[in-house]
């Protein structure tokens, strides 16, 4: 490692931090007790909402609805339309067109038309279905070619690179192109979308939400009801899960809990059922991937054109910067000299398309990945060497967005899995094994990952936290962040912990509310813990500074001769409780609480002239993955998995490798067995797990090994450590290479024509074209 | 009669005069008894974010499976243990299985936790619980409880570790006196809860089930219920009147016969999964592939069938095998071969009034083989886009007695009349002799494409999987054959 500008933290011994420590709910979790919205004690006449659509339009537009049946249903209070939205009928995170509830036209099948408010859920679910619907229904627009021949888009095209791309592509030495699929997601959160409104006095609502964004629910809620900000408090405690999908997509169910509590002046619940979840919340933008590669003969690449079409959906909802990410990840861990990305956002007449993890990076990094596979195949090299010698390295260190990558660790990372998983060794045998059987074959992928860490969108990276010590020495902590079960609210725990030198236990975790910290940026880019990490320590910075202050004083003691740790404030050669010194303070009337502030220095990014430092540091993982293909069925097994992930300085090594695990196994389902099919009227044909495959236990190998590489920051995050939300997802990618890899091997030097989701039907599909193709 | 249901609660019994004829356990646990431990992730018997242990007295002792709550009918439950999350351990006094989660990281969101405590809550009280249990009983545990953060690898870490020990829990020592209570509450009364427009009933004999039956001849008879549930959750039917099998002495045995196994029409697909494998790995590898343990546990061989539902997964092993169904209507039985029963999409050969009383399933003769093969985008519970079976009856490697059944290639579960006359006479060593045969099937279906898999995979599908049978037969280990539901391993 180089030498980094370390912090007296990285010298002093840590207690709390780095800690394996289990998730502060765990307890709570396996016994029941954590309390989701939909556990709450609902106040007396809580009133439930099911949202009504017309289920034979999925483009078109609806003259008339006729409620009467619905209204004369058993138990229904209220049905509400978009006549009664007192403000702006808009829950767009972005540039707007997201009605909340549809006016005349209709953009997707599942957008809601009516909400029904019942006293029972049951009663609101059923009186939902007796709408009368009169109106046309057009010929939707489905696919993302589509919607490319219509011209249709929700944002312009956008696109950057460097050089001269067509001289570049023409000298080079070797040339191919390509297109594969590149499949949605659907977030699937086992708790499905939530919100309750409970109205207060003078137009007062607030809102429970399963939401990563509670101050875009607040402000949100505020401009469809018409009221100030100020009128409008949203707070969760915990999401059963969220991924993305509750970043924008949880606003629209707050705003209509929100509204029929205004309507009905009573509380209001909706949950939706998994198969509305399904068909009226945004996925995975799905892709068409284009690409042209110019080179070398030693499989090094000299130009690189790619070109994205992405399904958005119907509106742009996040769509600008879940784009831009697949392009600022198009390169994943390689240098392109010459190269131009290029990206068009298409609107078609489906739901929404959102956030997922990754937020658009997955499917640029799969495509980088194709294009390594791709060469490896045309030259005859190890995929893994053709990577290798397409690594950022020194002089060859310039993304295509002219970021310098000044903290690569992938020479050193991969290395060492290539060691630790046998890499070799275990190629030799599975080309043996292939020689061998005519039926099944096998592959295997060593695949890397490089993730650019920050908001694109520069004023996210800001986060508040608000700290109270109470006279008893326990900690009220509480920031903008949201716990979806990632273990944010553990990490932070952790650092105040250790800022103040006492117990885990003794800081007490509560829910986010943006009556405690306003303004708060959406828990997502993987960001969470590095932004509310910090602006916690600067909170407990500050408490703790004038508590120094006031020992000093009291004590006489020169103030680096004090110190916070094992529930002691040290005071010089001596030490007196915590509690006892906190109960000093507060007689002394020094100020126990504070608010911390944190924006996330060195980063610009100007998106019109495409430069800039958007990322803060990049994190970084390997994988090596190994299956087996059926060649007459194409199912499809993964046998073995060893990943290597960077973490910098692990805050919590249990929680770090729990996310990459999870990722990566989310990321296995994503290009395996979870196919989003739509029909061609537009309507989701998977809306239910019954037909939407994500992974299950057996899915998982045995063989699964997950390391944390020994690196650090080399930016000053919170205690060195990495952000680590997403990027292990793209771990996955080694599965998607390793099934190319075992299919490859039917025909040497004829590339497989695979699509994601790698399902046992695009794997016959690759396996049937190759057995074809001339060879 | 009896017009109450009672099931036992935290040791204690409950009696309840009001119960909905298709009121959902998962709601009276939630909105009833407010108990929001369980939770509920589809609503259709998928995710298992609502599993519960349901406990039973069978053979002298409590058996504890795992159901999903949301699409358990309350009523069917009678005479039952219901145990929740809550009720296995509290935080700073854990059950082993709860320890283990925490202790391994089994969480992370929370929300499909409860489900996946339960889960492992009845396999840690699993019979033969004296040896840990392998990676494949765990995956079959889990396989109906989802997860979507942890990757599930601390999941069964801690099921390792929680169940490499016999039992020793409070249930454990309470097991007498909970199995004093079960035995005090089964009674022969006949249930009926409700009146004659609506009901919940559960007879208690096949005599009152015939009875009450061609009284009500509009009633919906329930056996697991883990298809009727979603009618109920998902397409919202009106079942006013619901007759629940479960009770109904003499339909829940499996008898050996000697030369074909009677499954009654509420054998649960987990007590069929033993006499099928003896039949034939395959046949036992098919039915464990079907829906997850919490459906096993409820689900019925005979509701499968009878409610022809066609993502049935059992028929076409059962018509390869010829397995032959028992209907009844009042008193009055009649055989038919289980194709015939398929009329068309949706449609069955059943009477009004008519029931499935029991299944006969052929064993295999020394010159039978039999292969059987699901096709789905994931092994464990899903649907097969493309199901497969074949009964092939050999003389000196010639086929002289083809029956091959296919689910996913039409309306129904049907069988390949045309491939089968060309597989007589072929040999499976030569394939030349065959080729013709697997061409066939195109002349025998023409499949549709849906959201599980397109017209043509399907076509092309069936013909490798027919292929795939003869390889075999003709010698190929399917070591080499296979990547998952291997003979040899099973075998051997």
């Amino acid at each position: 490692m180089s030498a980094v500008e370390t912090r007296p933290e990285d010298e002093r011994p840590l207690s709390v931090v780095r800690q394996p420590l289990p998730h502060d709910s765990a307890e709570l979790h396996v016994t029941g007790r954590a309390v989701y919205i939909d556990d709450m004690r609902e106040p007396a006449g809580t009133l439930h909402l099911a949202p009504g659509w017309c289920p034979n339009i999925a483009k078109g537009v609806i003259r008339d609805v006729d409620l009467t049946r619905v209204r004369a249903a058993p138990g229904v209070v209220a049905v509400i339309t978009a006549k009664d939205v007192p403000g702006v009928n808009d829950c767009s995170p972005s540039i707007g067109g997201d009605p909340v509830l549809a006016d005349g036209e209709i953009e997707f099948w599942g957008q809601v038309v009516f909400c029904v408010v019942a006293e029972t859920r049951d009663q609101a679910r059923r009186a939902a279905r007796l709408a009368l619907y009169e109106g046309e229904a057009g010929t939707p627009i489905v696919t993302a070619e589509a919607a490319k021949a219509a011209g249709t888009t929700v944002l312009p095209e956008y696109r950057f690179g460097r050089g001269e791309l067509g001289r570049a592509y023409g000298n080079a030495q070797r040339r191919t192109e390509g297109r594969f699929v590149i499949g949605g997601q659907e977030h699937f959160y086992l708790e499905s979308q939530i919100a309750m409104a409970i109205p207060g006095e003078a137009g007062d609502v607030h809102v429970w939400s399963s939401t990563q964004h509670p101050t875009e629910v607040q402000h949100i809620v505020a401009k469809v009801l018409g009221i100030p900000d100020a009128a409008v408090t949203a707070e969760v405690r915990r999401m059963g899960g969220g991924f993305g999908g509750k970043e924008s997509q949880a606003t629209q169910w707050a705003c209509l809990a929100a509204l029929a509590a205004k309507v009905t002046g009573r509380p209001c619940k909706i949950r939706l059922d998994r198969d509305d979840d399904f068909v009226m919340t945004g996925k995975r933008h799905d892709m068409v991937a284009d690409f042209r590669v110019g080179f070398d003969g030693e499989g090094r690449l000299l130009s690189a054109d790619m070109h994205f079409l992405s399904r958005c959906g119907y509106s742009a909802d996040l769509s600008l910067g879940v784009n831009d990410r697949t392009m600022f990840h198009a390169d994943n861990a390689y240098y392109y000299p010459t190269v131009q990305i290029r990206s068009e956002r298409l609107k078609t007449n489906t739901v929404s398309n959102t956030a997922f993890r990754g937020f658009g990076g997955p499917q640029g990094v799969l495509a980088a990945e194709r294009m390594m596979d791709t060469i490896a195949v045309l030259t005859g090299f190890d995929p893994l060497e053709v990577r290798k010698r397409n690594f950022y390295g020194p002089g060859r260190d310039v993304t295509p967005y002219g970021m310098k990558v000044e903290d690569n660790v992938l020479a050193e990372l991969v290395g060492e899995l290539e060691k630790s998983s046998d890499y070799l060794r275990r190629r030799q045998e599975i080309r043996a094994f292939n020689g061998r059987n005519r039926i099944l074959k096998r592959g295997i992928a060593l695949t890397p990952v490089k993730f650019g860490i920050s908001f694109t969108l520069i004023h996210l990276n800001q986060a508040g936290a608000l700290v109270h010590v109470y006279t008893d020495g326990s900690v009220h902590l509480n920031h903008g962040g949201t716990e979806m079960g990632q273990g944010l609210f553990t990490k932070v725990a952790q650092v105040v912990a250790e800022e103040f030198g006492i117990g885990f236990d003794r800081v007490r975790i509560t829910a986010t509310t943006t009556a405690k910290v306003p303004n708060s940026s959406p828990t997502a880019a993987s960001s969470g813990t590095d932004l509310n990490g910090m602006a916690a320590q600067i909170a407990c910075r500050e408490i703790k500074g004038r508590m120094i202050d006031f020992v000093a004083q009291e004590y006489g003691t020169p103030p680096e001769q004090i110190d916070f740790r094992d529930g002691q404030v040290i005071i010089g050669n001596g030490s007196v409780p915590f509690a006892e010194i906190v109960k000093k303070c507060y007689t002394a009337r020094v100020q126990l609480s504070s608010a911390g502030y944190y924006s996330t220095p060195k980063i610009t990014w100007n998106r019109d002239k495409a430069e800039g430092r958007p990322f803060y540091y990049f994190a970084y993982g390997a994988a090596c993955s190994e299956v087996v293909v059926d060649t007459m069925t194409g199912e499809m097994k993964v046998e073995r998995v060893d990943l290597l992930h960077d973490c910098g300085r692990s805050l919590n090594p249990a929680l770090d490798i729990g996310q990459i695990e999870g990722g990566f196994v989310q990321g296995m389902g994503w290009l395996t067995t979870e196919e989003l099919v739509f029909d061609d009227k537009g309507r989701l044909r998977t809306h239910a797990p019954s037909t939407y495959k994500i992974p299950c236990c057996s899915d998982v190998p045995d063989a699964f090994t997950t390391k944390l590489f020994d690196g650090v920051n080399r930016e000053e995050s919170i205690y060195r450590s990495k952000a680590v939300g997403e990027p292990p997802l793209m771990l996955a990618c080694s599965v998607f290479s390793a099934i190319f890899d075992a299919i490859a091997s039917l025909k040497p030097g004829v590339v497989p024509p695979l699509d994601a989701p790698a399902t046992p039907e695009a794997i016959m599909r690759a396996v049937t074209a190759m057995r074809r193709a001339e060879g | 009669m009896r017009d109450t249901v009672r099931i036992i609660r935290r040791g204690r019994i409950v009696e309840l005069d009001r119960v909905g004829p298709t009121e959902t356990l998962l709601d009276y646990l939630r909105l009833r008894e407010g108990a929001v431990g369980t939770k509920e992730g589809c609503n259709e018997g998928d995710c298992g974010a609502c599993t519960v242990a349901v406990g039973s007295y069978e053979d002298g002792r409590v058996v504890y499976r795992p159901v999903n709550a949301c699409i358990q009918f309350l009523g069917a439950l009678d005479g039952k243990e219901i145990v929740t999350v809550e009720d296995i351990g509290a935080p700073g006094a854990l059950h082993p299985v709860q320890a283990a989660m925490v202790k391994h990281h089994g969480s992370q969101c929370g929300f499909c936790t409860p489900g996946i405590v339960m889960s492992l809550f009845a396999l840690y009280h699993r019979d033969g619980r004296a040896e840990p249990p392998t990676r494949r009983e765990i995956d079959d545990c889990l396989a109906g409880n989802l997860c979507r953060c942890t990757g599930y690898r601390p999941i069964v870490d801690a099921a390792r570790e929680a169940l490499a020990e016999p039992a020793a829990d409070a249930f454990v020592t309470a097991e007498s006196t909970t199995a004093g209570l079960m035995q005090f509450l089964s009674d022969r009364r006949d249930i009926f809860v409700g009146d004659d427009e609506a009901f919940f009933a559960a007879p208690r004999s096949v005599e009152s089930l015939g009875k009450l039956y061609a009284r009500h001849p509009d009633a919906t008879l329930v056996a697991g219920g883990t298809d009727v549930g979603l009618w109920v959750t998902k397409q919202f039917r009106p079942l006013g009147k619901v007759i629940h099998l479960g009770r109904v002495g003499g339909l829940d045995h499996v008898e050996d016969v000697g030369d074909a196994v009677i499954l009654g029409a509420t054998v649960s697909f987990e007590a069929a999964v033993p006499h099928m494998a003896a039949i034939d790995p395959d046949l036992g590898e098919i039915f464990r592939r079907i829906g997850s343990t919490q459906v096993r546990a409820s689900g019925t061989v005979g509701g499968n069938v009878a409610n022809g539902s066609p993502i049935g997964d059992s028929p076409p092993a059962l018509i390869a095998l010829g397995a032959t169904l028992e209907l009844m209507r009042g008193l009055e039985g009649r055989a038919l071969p289980i194709e015939d029963f398929f009329v068309d999409y949706g449609k069955q050969d059943r009477e009004p009034g008519e029931f499935v009383a029991g299944i006969l399933v052929p064993k295999l003769r020394d010159d039978q083989v039999f292969r059987a093969y699901k096709i789905s985008k994931r092994f464990d519970q899903d649907i097969s886009a493309v199901m497969a079976a074949v009964r092939l009856t050999l003389d000196g490697g010639v086929i002289t007695e083809a029956r091959v059944a296919y689910g996913g290639m039409a309306a129904t579960p049907k069988r390949a009349r045309t491939v089968e006359a060309r597989l007589v006479g072929a040999e499976p060593a030569k394939a030349q002799t065959w080729s013709a045969a697997i061409e066939a099937i195109a002349e025998d279906f023409t499949p549709l494409s849906d959201m599980r898999a397109s017209a043509h995979y399907r076509l092309e599908t069936a013909r490798a999987l027919l292929a795939k049978a003869l390889v075999e037969v003709a010698g190929a280990p399917t070591t080499r054959t296979r990547v998952t539901g291997r003979r040899e391993a099973e075998v051997a």
